[in-house]
């Protein structure tokens, strides 16, 4: 059987971690390609259901970046973004669900390294936990 | 289904267009586009489209009030039920409130591999029973309680208040470490397929565990498993709403309560009251509290009007405006607290309270607490 090949939904900040994945691009810094990036103008406008809708839809992980408290563009956008983030965690904890499955970072746009590092780190985090348990009803309907 | 098997299903047909429906509706009262007439004849004349693609066929409440006062007894709730079951169809969610993701996670509840972590708040201070024939229905409980830590509403305290006042009572107790979601919510914004699934996951649980009866904390619960569990799933089981409970046991077994010297107003929870008939038990459990005067409010038992939400849908400024009036009424009777059985009774009304935005401004502040809260007190006290 092929190796599992976790999926993850980034949910980047349109200012810092978009471009810093931008940049580790255009640096040839390599990450894994399990990632799908969707670029949101703040971290701050990451609402609980757009994560809850990326598990729903079969995603094994899901990353919010954005820039560091200092940074934003929106003045308290990681503020508000830390949380929902927290408040989610601990409903997605009473699910069952993995804590390293829901990952908030801070990322600068001049931090492609920084972005290809997460990206490894929890490629290879997931790989070890497996497959998202909301899969598996999933996989029962397909 | 189509609307045609819906109109013979609820008997729509036998309509009378007296609009007693619409002029008691607590929704048509705020907002002139919501008619509960409209809408059946919308259905009764083939206008089918313009039932289902308009937005409010999720206002209703379905808090039973128009059914109450209609001469044909036309189960209006069952029929907005059915055909948002079939907006759904094509398409038509409403517009769901905290950004759908209280709706999310029943969906996500159905993955049969979750393993919940919903018991982490049980300590050492409450006795349950491995093996008991009484069941405590913990439901969304621990989901709601960090979903609302903003609005300062811990709807776990319900749940302990329940566990530690039957435990007084010399009761253990069964929790399921594992239950899911009643489903009640996705049942009313008609996601049918989400609430088959819980039904037959929870009844499969319960069948297990082999209990007789079963206690909630929630109305919604209550209604949901003595109303249409059994219309989709074979439940044997005794269920019970905590207050009725209570009110059976309190007098009994030597129980003494000690004073608390409070004015206290009661709001019906539309569950509770209209759709399952508890109007005494509640109002009795207060009663046998020594010290404690009950007010009721201008709307009370069969007219008490609802906190403004239901199956968390369409909670729009209408609702706001519905709970400012029933705090205005609670209020005016005097009453220092505001007591209530059912946990998302309070949510909506403390989201009134906490809320700055404009239209919040006026709505008057009340103390708010569940029935069970103040019973435990009561008996703990009296010890």
């Amino acid at each position: 059987m092929a190796e599992f090949e976790p999926q993850i939904v980034a949910f980047c900040c349109n200012w810092c971690t978009y471009a810093a994945a931008d940049l580790a691009g255009t640096s040839r810094v390599h990450y894994p390609p399990n990632v799908k990036i969707v670029r949101v103008m703040c971290s701050g406008m990451v609402n609980p259901i757009y994560i809850l809708k990326a598990f729903e839809g079969g995603a094994d992980g899901v990353l919010v970046a954005g820039c560091h408290h200092s940074d934003c563009h929106y003045i308290d956008g990681p503020v508000k973004c830390d949380t929902t983030i927290d408040s989610l965690r601990k409903v997605l904890h009473v699910l069952g669900l993995e804590d390293e499955r829901l990952r908030r970072e801070l990322v600068a746009a001049s931090e492609g390294v920084v972005f290809a590092r997460i990206i490894k780190e929890m490629v290879e985090q997931l790989k070890k936990l497996g497959p998202s348990p909301f899969k598996v009803r999933m996989e029962a309907l397909a | 289904m189509n609307l045609e098997d819906i109109i013979q299903k609820t008997k729509t047909y036998y309509c009378l267009e007296c609009g007693k429906c619409t002029s008691l509706c607590p929704v048509a009262r705020y907002d002139a586009s919501f008619s509960p007439r409209q809408m059946i004849e919308n259905a009764l004349l083939g206008f089918g489209d313009e039932l289902l693609f308009d937005k409010e066929l999720f206002s209703c409440l379905t808090c039973y009030t128009c059914q109450q006062r209609c001469p044909s007894d036309i189960d209006f709730p069952v029929f907005v039920q059915q055909a948002r079951s079939l907006a759904q169809d094509n398409g038509q969610h409403g517009v769901c409130a905290h950004s759908g993701q209280l709706q999310s996670l029943q969906r996500l509840m159905t993955s049969p591999a979750i393993k919940q972590k919903r018991l982490e708040w049980l300590s050492k201070e409450y006795r349950v029973s491995e093996d008991g024939d009484v069941l405590l229905w913990v439901g969304c409980a621990p989901y709601f309680a960090p979903i609302f830590e903003d609005i300062k509403f811990n709807a776990l305290d319900i749940t302990k208040a329940s566990l530690k006042t039957l435990n007084l009572l010399g009761i253990e107790p069964r929790l399921l470490p594992n239950e899911k979601c009643c489903g009640h919510d996705a049942l009313w914004t008609g996601d049918i397929e989400t609430f088959k699934k819980l039904a037959e996951y929870n009844a499969a649980q319960i069948k297990e565990a082999g209990v007789k009866k079963i206690v909630f904390s929630c109305p919604e619960g209550y209604r949901t498993f003595k109303l249409d569990y059994p219309n989709y799933v074979d439940l044997r089981c005794e269920v019970q709403h905590i207050s009725e409970f209570l009110a059976e046991q309190i007098g009994q077994n030597g129980v003494k309560l000690k004073e608390i010297k409070k004015k206290v107003t009661y709001q019906d929870p539309c569950r509770l009251g209209r759709h399952l008939g508890v109007y005494d038990a509640p109002r009795k459990v207060l009663q046998s509290i020594p010290g404690i005067e009950l007010v009721e409010m201008r709307h009370s038992g069969l007219d008490s009007i609802c906190c403004g939400t239901s199956a968390f849908t369409n909670c729009d400024s209408y609702s706001n405006m519905l709970r400012a009036e029933r705090l205005c009424e609670a209020t005016e009777t005097g009453a220092e607290l505001l007591i209530t059985a059912c946990p998302k009774c309070q949510t909506h009304f403390r989201c009134a309270m906490t809320d700055k935005g404009e239209e919040h401004r006026s709505t008057p502040k009340i103390d708010i607490l569940d029935l069970t809260n103040l019973v435990a007190d009561a008996i703990e006290k009296g010890r």
